[in-house]
């Protein structure tokens, strides 16, 4: 994957090493001109080339992300309005507000790691275009939603356990999930070149799913402060619909807000591979070249 | 307002919460800026190269 790497690695001193290979690459029609390079799947799944595009993606996120954001800030407004409208809880009083931001946060925290499992896979397995930007895209705001479950949990813990933080199960469980958050995100950061940080980020990422079952099912392996669950699960949701409504229009609106972020961190990605790519065909010094690849198309 | 019962808690859960939700969106917007005046750069050196 020669443009690949000059594209996603690129410092002055490896693009002078891979300059030749990769304008080579790109001449050959493979590099900007195909929405899908050569040897990634392209010709074996055409069903997937519109969605591999990063173009087309930018084009459908243009148009997708005004909506998507008005919806999510129409749910955010009626959740928190029956959140404060709701009756307090008969052993929690009025603390249990705490519940509609801290429990969607805690559903959230573990569905991004989900996500990014899943684009771990298309990095691997597919070798997807987009799922490395995906994975990337992913961890910061998986830190920054497990970073609001686990404060809110500690500031709803306090009036209702006595104390903002204990070694519970759930809870170090969860802590966990974040440094590992931060582990990702540093690991993005630490290799230059980008091929080889996908891939060792998306080897992480599917060690890690082995978090997701012990967060999941820490309160009934463990005695824990931590109640067990109250919504999904056998027999029903243990809470009241008066509170229950609110809690689940607020867990669609994190989620919504999480694609939202999701979508705009995708497009930003994409935008800084093309910036790469410019650099490096500017480092490689080609006026000419230049201009073929204007004719040819943008790509990504 | 102050006699609702851990109050304090409440209010703070939710500033936290907007807090961070807000870093998140301000720092997504402040790359997407970032980056797109650095394209720009790009593509007017490329233009100006292409017109010599």
């Amino acid at each position: 994957m020669p443009l690949r790497r000059a594209e996603l690695g690129a410092t002055q001193h490896v693009m002078a090493e891979r300059s030749q290979e990769s304008v080579n690459y790109i001449l050959s029609g493979k590099g900007l001109g195909s929405p899908l390079p050569a040897g990634r799947g392209g010709d074996k799944t055409p069903q997937m080339v519109n969605l591999a595009n990063p173009t087309a993606f930018l084009a459908v996120t243009r148009r997708a992300l005004p909506w998507l954001a008005a919806a999510a800030t129409a749910l955010f407004v009626v959740g928190l309005w029956g959140a404060f409208a709701a009756p307090p809880d008969y052993q929690q009083g009025e603390a249990v507000k705490i519940m509609y931001v801290h429990v969607p946060a805690a559903w959230m925290s573990s569905f991004i790691y989900v996500v990014m499992a899943a684009a771990s896979l298309g990095t691997l397995v597919w070798r997807h275009p987009l799922a490395d930007a995906a994975q990337k895209a992913a961890a910061p705001l998986g830190a920054g939603f497990t970073f609001i479950c686990l404060v809110t949990g500690s500031l709803w813990g306090k009036p209702m356990w006595g104390a903002y933080w204990v070694w519970d199960a759930r809870l170090t469980s969860v802590l966990i999930l974040f440094i590992m958050y931060l582990g990702l995100v540093a690991l993005w950061r630490s290799i230059e070149d980008q091929g080889v940080a996908a891939r060792a980020a998306a080897i992480l990422t599917l060690v890690g799913v082995v978090i997701l079952p012990i967060i999941k099912f820490s309160v009934d392996w463990w005695h824990t402060l931590h109640q067990p669950a109250s919504v999904f699960r056998m027999g029903g949701p243990t809470i009241g619909p008066q509170l229950l409504w609110p809690l689940l229009t607020m867990a669609l609106a994190f989620t919504l807000l999480f694609v939202v972020l999701h979508l705009m961190a995708i497009r930003n990605e994409i935008l800084r591979r093309r910036i790469a790519r410019l650099t490096m065909l500017a480092a490689a010094g080609g006026d000419a070249l230049s201009r073929r690849l204007a004719a040819g198309g943008s790509g990504a | 307002m102050s006699e609702i019962p851990h109050i304090g808690f409440i209010v703070a859960a939710y500033l936290v919460t907007a807090a961070t939700i807000a870093v998140m969106i301000g720092a997504i917007l402040v790359d997407y800026r970032r980056l797109g005046r650095a394209l720009s750069r790009l593509e007017a050196t490329r233009s100006g190269d292409d017109a010599k």
